[in-house]
């Protein structure tokens, strides 16, 4: 028997009154031993619900099963008692989840947590258990895996903290893991560490890996076999080959082809005076004990970029790197300890708030969450209108701009008398970008603007704050940590690390030519980048 | 660019407006169905009962029955007009008490919150506040200026703005954190709109459910220090010192106790019941956790 995990014609029924009947409709998947399957689908596409149902972990009260069988190495688990599903978890199939900070117990040793696995499933001794827990935690290339067997999670990094619910969903040895967007949430450095980890222990052992992921380099780098899920519905599916190098359906097409590229566009260099300047800025916080000094935290180190009119900068770094923190300060919404900002010539980098407050139409900022960016308590209409009213222009002109902002990025003029919950992420972003157009500002800000969007929806944001840069001649800061999405749009790069600038250049000598040993790990990390590098 | 996107039609908004959607939780409907018929007793109950201090030395400690509804107490005073007089005792001291703490404590929660210098401040006096037992302060602060309505209401309102005050400054935290705070201030919006506009807003659902719970507690704190003789003076009647005159006779003539603890009791709970339903419905994070 080659299937480990079998799934036929699986429907799952929403609650009334959701937006549409089934969360999933229809599912025939199976996961053979010893291959990765990875199911990618955007956000809303069901990918989830189908390894939670699988888990037997789902709202039972919300999500139905409507119809279908779900066979466990040749077990139906369909309709299984919750005393079954308990039983095969662990033993038969395990799962890893995107956060490792939160799936993991904060009130007990990561030793304890695994052991916790052996203690419900074996009749092992305390002493056998512990030595089998460290010999997981070494299978997963936890150093000092005696030490760290008494470390709590928060003492571990997010690397170390997937790794131990790797060894925890591991230890029993189960046939099938089910891992749901297990590195969406670590840097990319470590992202392909516990990508190689993964597939080495699978390959090892023989295992069937069930791979949720929205991130087509993810699976161009892990997948044997590829699940393309939309609305529910699987659309494609495939050999990675297959379905990556000719995917039949338009939907897989129109998904693969959003990707970014990691080859920079050739660019035009751009003249003129610069719009920002950053001189020496520092950061620094914490330090303010109560009792003496607190942990403090050098957030950047010297930063110094500038920016013309009409030109994008990036800022890349993983989390910690100190990016936001520059952006923060460049916005003043943080005072720099040091340093000097200069937007016209004039340094904007100590003022006061009251002194602050005339200028701030000159910048502004474009935040990562489209979902906490907008009051949802005002209408979009009210929000983009408070900036320009600040400024003392009149209702009606500031309305008008409104509209004729809308108009800008792609939304119909209606929608200034909606609440921002009527939204999807993407058109949100879109309110967010025309808020900060409604002030007419010469620098723009973007802090991680796409990156909580499908790609298919971060395309269409990418193009229109392209558009709006040459429309209104914008200096433009783009910070991210995403290599790819940096590449296509910006003109220079600044690589930061633990608060510093290790690197900088035009994208294309970045991208070609990387000097420093960081900036090649970083383009090296990136996923998938043998396959989409064309 | 000018690609049109349809509006989604994901997420549909409850059509119910605030109102509807919270009388529909039964603990709601329930107990404002009680308060209601204590309310409209406490208003116009005396204009048709007898004078709650006229004193009928011919019926004294008569029992329910005999002579009015309740009986009569030491005084020949009828329990039945002094209960419900007292009511309005009640009900004026839990409202009002509920008022000023949540104004008073809304100001300074908001500040605390905002304003880190008035931070430390603010804060360690409402620490040293709540050190306190708010039944010795009422009594230290009434003995300091003589029992009146207004003294009364005072000093048990002091007590209970520490609460409001931390209510408040913890949502302030959370919320001053928010993208969308962050954006207004980028807009030039000045402080005290952002205030306003963006931030007080969050503050009153959670506010709304610990106005019912002030409410009640401050009914018990006004009986209780009626009971001690520190409260309202006896002249105007409250369930507090109806029970505190009663509590001599107690084995003997149980019903002057009786009637004014069951309306108390039955009154802050029907207040608690309320605040417990507008807590599900209107913050449903700890709703989800309950049920």
């Amino acid at each position: 028997m080659r299937n480990i995990l079998e799934i036929e014609k699986l429907t799952v029924s929403l609650p009334k009154n959701a937006d549409r009947l089934y969360a999933i409709e229809d599912i025939n998947l199976t996961v053979n031993r010893n291959e990765i399957v990875c199911v990618v689908g955007e956000s809303g596409s069901g990918k989830s619900v189908t390894a939670f149902t699988v888990m037997g972990l789902n709202d039972k009260r919300a999500l139905k099963m409507t119809s279908g069988h779900i066979i466990l190495e040749g077990e139906d688990i369909t309709n299984a008692s919750p005393a079954v599903f308990r039983a095969r978890r662990g033993e038969k199939m395990a799962m890893i989840f995107q956060e490792p900070m939160t799936a993991l117990n904060p009130v007990l040793k990561v030793g304890d947590q695994i052991s916790e696995m052996l203690e419900i499933h074996t009749l092992m001794t305390t002493s056998e258990r512990k030595s089998r827990v460290i010999e997981a935690m070494s299978n997963v290339d936890l150093p000092n895996p005696e030490k760290m067997y008494k470390s709590y999670p928060h003492q571990l990094s997010g690397g170390q903290r997937q790794r131990i619910m790797i060894a925890m969903a591991l230890v029993m040895e189960p046939g099938l893991l089910i891992a749901d967007e297990p590195t969406t949430a670590l840097d990319v450095t470590t992202q392909a560490n516990i990508l190689r980890l993964i597939k080495e222990i699978q390959r090892r052992r023989g295992m069937g890996v069930l791979f949720i992921t929205h991130d087509f380099g993810v699976v161009a780098d892990i997948a044997d076999r590829v699940v393309v899920m939309q609305e529910g519905k699987i659309v494609e599916q495939g050999t990675v080959t297959q379905v990556l190098k000719s995917p039949s359906n338009e939907y897989t097409k129109m998904l693969i082809e959003s990707v970014p590229s990691m080859k920079p566009p050739k660019r035009k260099e751009v003249s003129g005076a610069s719009a920002l300047i950053t001189k020496q800025v520092n950061k620094t916080f914490g330090g303010l004990g109560f009792f003496g000094e607190g942990r403090k935290v050098h957030a950047a180190k010297s930063v110094s970029f500038d920016i013309k009119a009409g030109e994008t900068t990036g800022i890349v770094g993983e989390s910690g790197s100190g990016k936001s923190t520059v952006a923060r300060c460049v916005i003043r919404l943080i005072e720099p300890n040091s340093g000097n900002i200069l937007i016209n010539n004039l340094d904007i980098a100590n003022l006061t708030e009251s002194k602050l407050r005339p200028l701030r139409n000159n910048f502004q900022i474009v935040f990562q969450d489209p979902y906490r960016s907008l009051n949802p308590r005002r209408t979009v209409g009210q929000s983009i209108i408070e900036g320009p009213t600040n400024f003392g222009v009149p209702l009606a002109e500031a309305t008008q701009r409104a509209k004729d902002l809308m108009n800008i990025v792609g939304l119909q003029t209606d929608s200034l008398e909606r609440f921002p919950h009527q939204f999807s992420g993407g058109q949100r972003q879109r309110i967010c970008i025309a808020r900060a157009l409604a002030m007419e500002p010469q620098i723009l800000i973007a802090d991680e603007a796409v990156s909580a969007l499908d790609v298919s929806v971060q395309a269409q944001v990418l193009e229109l704050l392209d558009d709006v840069k040459r429309k209104f001649d914008l200096a433009m800061l783009f910070i991210t940590h995403d290599l790819r999405v940096a590449a296509q749009v910006c003109d220079n790069i600044v690589v930061m690390r633990e608060g510093e600038i290790v690197e900088r250049g035009s994208t294309y000598e970045i991208y070609s030519k990387p000097k420093h040993s960081y900036t090649k790990a970083l383009l090296d990390a990136a996923p998938g980048h043998n396959f989409f590098s064309g | 660019m000018s690609r049109e996107i349809p509006l989604s039609s994901l997420e549909k908004a409850s059509d119910l407006s605030v109102f509807q959607l919270v009388i529909k939780n039964k603990n709601v409907f329930w107990g404002s169905i009680i308060l209601m018929i204590i309310i409209f007793v406490a208003i116009f109950g005396p204009f048709f009962a007898l004078d709650p201090v006229s004193l009928n030395p011919m019926s004294r400690l008569k029992p329910p029955g005999d002579a009015g509804l309740f009986g009569t107490d030491q005084l020949g005073r009828d329990v039945y007009s002094r209960v419900i007089n007292g009511g309005r005792i009640s009900l004026v001291v839990g409202l009002t008490v509920a008022i000023f703490a949540v104004i008073f404590g809304t100001v300074m929660g908001l500040l605390a919150g905002y304003i880190r210098i008035l931070d430390a401040i603010i804060m360690r006096v409402m620490d040293g506040l709540m050190a306190i037992p708010a039944i010795l302060l009422a009594i230290a602060m009434i003995s300091l200026s003589g029992a009146t309505l207004t003294t009364v209401i005072a000093a048990i309102v002091i007590p209970e703005i520490p609460r409001v005050v931390r209510l408040v400054r913890s949502v302030v935290l959370t919320v001053r954190e928010e993208p969308y705070v962050e954006s207004a201030i980028s807009v030039g919006t000045p402080v005290y709109l952002v205030m306003i506009r963006h931030v007080l807003p969050n503050t009153i659902a959670p506010l709304i459910v610990q106005a019912t719970y002030i409410c009640g507690s401050a009914m018990l704190t006004e009986a209780i220090l009626g009971f001690l003789g520190a409260g309202i003076p006896p002249e105007i009647p409250s369930w507090g010192n109806i029970m505190s005159e009663g509590r001599t006779f107690f084995q003997l003539t149980p019903w002057i106790i009786f009637f004014p603890g069951i309306a108390l009791a039955v009154t802050v709970l029907s207040v608690n019941i309320v605040g417990d339903g507008l807590r599900d419905t209107l913050d449903p994070r700890i709703a989800r956790n309950m049920r």
